[in-house]
């Protein structure tokens, strides 16, 4: 069912005069609200010059330094984004597709391992390796980026590879029974069938969820600012109305950036998702299905 | 291990905190959440454009960014009020927009031959969703609900980081920097906390996720 049109019938004449009304007064309901809010911001003179004009206005004398820490903590975002999801797919594979090929008793390690990280906060694994990995002597300081940026990619990475392994899992698992037993019959190995048959097709299938995991780990790498570990965006948003007292101003620009970039990956996500699920449509298939659970709980998870 | 023994009653204080904290932003965030999914499918347009932005806005930014927004910039406008009732107020916004489209997901899984049955018999908007589609849709929420509510837990511990005082977050903090012991005890201890909630809660979930699926 898409759209609420299915809910309620099309509207006759007077049905449709009293949805008018309703649409008005929500209409009204909801721009008083928005402009209730303006103008309690407006009181408080937060649209005073001074406080929006070091973020919009070229020709103040904080504006290049302003924009250079919000690119700057952008830049390491991206960076350490790139990097965790880079690791996680990786790893993730390597422990997917482990759980998948060995048998019962032999995956309990790798199930344990993934239930383990699955569990735990991020914001923990973070803090654990900022603290633990020095205190047994791994010393990240001398690589390139600076430890901050490792502590977060590490810490990111234990949390986002057994998520990406178990989107994986299920996406081998969603492809339908005849891949396998075709794969076994002209005679490939467990190996091969995995790498050259399901995989691929696993890949396909979940990749608007990677996408979708993507925006999990850009909105993890801010829990760094509060962990105080590496200087990224919202850590850059903190330094400058630190220095100029325009906390609402700051917060909104950066908020914004956010939004703006993770909207558009989340749009991506759906567009690959539709393009997907019209090029594999054959009648009486499941995985079509099956890959919209995949990523509506993967949607859900943070 | 001498770090958990010995400061067992703060471990225990800190997990009852994280629990009342979870425990208030689970009402919040449900009861705002299906307002909003409310918002959603209504045939006010209004009201779904409304909905559309909240959703849109709260769930592409950061836990963390909206927590700064709450305790640092609401006090600028003069709303004052203590970290530990913005961070929950933060909590709640952010889960609430997940909550909302869990319930939204649900909602679309019911087929729409099942609410145009119920119109056809008469139904109108409010009965048809009341007696029809939510009975079906809950049970297709349950397990995104689920998930959902189990991220909240872990995100509570994101107010500890940010100096919510008193969670299970905080007790690391409060241990290893001002009390000065080693922090691999003190953060196992702490991670073991979050595992004995979130492990039989998503053992619980899956089961609970075989009982209700449905065959449509």
């Amino acid at each position: 069912m898409s759209g609420g049109l299915v809910l309620y019938d099309l509207p006759g004449p007077r049905a449709r005069r009293r949805q008018t009304m309703l649409a008005i007064v929500a209409g009204i309901a909801v721009l008083g609200v928005i402009a209730l809010v303006l103008y309690r911001l407006n009181q408080q003179g937060q649209f005073a010059a001074q406080l929006w004009d070091p973020l919009v206005n070229p020709s103040d004398k904080d504006f290049s330094a302003v924009w250079s820490l919000i690119g700057n903590g952008l830049a390491n975002t991206m960076k350490a984004a790139a990097l965790a999801i880079t690791f996680s797919l990786s790893v993730g594979t390597v422990i997917g597709v482990a759980r998948l090929m060995l048998g019962k008793w032999s995956r309990m390690p790798v199930v344990g391992f993934i239930e383990l990280f699955r569990g735990l906060p991020v914001v923990i694994s973070i803090f654990f390796a900022s603290r633990v990995l020095p205190d047994m002597g791994v010393n990240l300081s001398n690589w390139p980026g600076g430890e901050g940026l490792w502590f977060v990619v590490i810490g990111l990475t234990a949390y986002n590879s057994v998520i990406l392994a178990e989107i994986l899992r299920s996406g081998v698992n969603a492809l339908p029974k005849g891949q396998r037993e075709a794969a076994s019959a002209i005679g490939l190995s467990g190996m091969q069938t995995m790498g050259l048959i399901l995989l691929p097709q696993a890949v396909r299938i979940m990749l608007p969820a990677l996408i979708s995991q993507l925006v999990v780990i850009l909105k993890d790498t801010s829990l760094a600012a509060v962990l105080g570990v590496y200087p990224e965006l919202l850590n850059s948003a903190k330094y400058i109305y630190l220095n100029l007292n325009n906390p609402i101003q700051s917060l909104i620009v950066v908020g914004t950036i956010f939004v703006v970039i993770n909207w558009t990956l989340s749009q991506l996500a759906g567009w690959v998702e539709q393009r997907l699920s019209r090029s594999t449509r054959s009648p009486g298939e499941e995985t079509d299905d099956e890959a919209h659970y995949i990523i509506d709980t993967a949607e859900m998870r943070q | 291990m001498d770090a958990v023994t010995e400061n067992f009653d703060l471990f225990l204080s800190g997990y009852w905190t994280s629990l009342k904290i979870c425990l208030i932003a689970l009402i919040g965030s449900l009861v705002i959440g299906t307002i909003i999914a409310a918002f959603r499918v209504s045939p006010v347009a209004p009201l779904r454009w409304a909905g559309t932005t909240y959703v849109t806005m709260v769930r592409n930014a950061p836990l963390t960014v909206l927590l700064f927004f709450f305790a640092f910039g609401l006090p600028e406008i003069g709303i004052r009020g203590s970290y530990w009732l913005f961070g929950i107020s933060a909590l709640i916004i952010y889960t609430s927009a997940f909550v909302c489209e869990a319930l939204r997901a649900g909602i679309n899984s019911v087929s729409s031959g099942q609410a145009e049955a119920a119109r056809a018999i008469g139904l109108p908007f409010v009965a048809t969703l009341r007696e029809v589609i939510l009975p079906q849709a809950f049970r297709t929420s349950v397990p995104p609900l689920g998930s959902v509510l189990i991220a909240m837990f872990k995100n509570s511990a994101v107010l500890g980081a940010f100096g919510v005082g008193g969670d299970l977050f905080s007790v690391s903090e409060t241990l290893t920097s001002a009390r000065g012991y080693a922090a691999t005890p003190v953060l196992v201890g702490v991670a073991v906390g979050y595992l004995l909630i979130t492990l039989p809660a998503g053992a619980f979930l899956a089961f609970l996720e075989r009982k209700t699926a449905i065959l449509r």
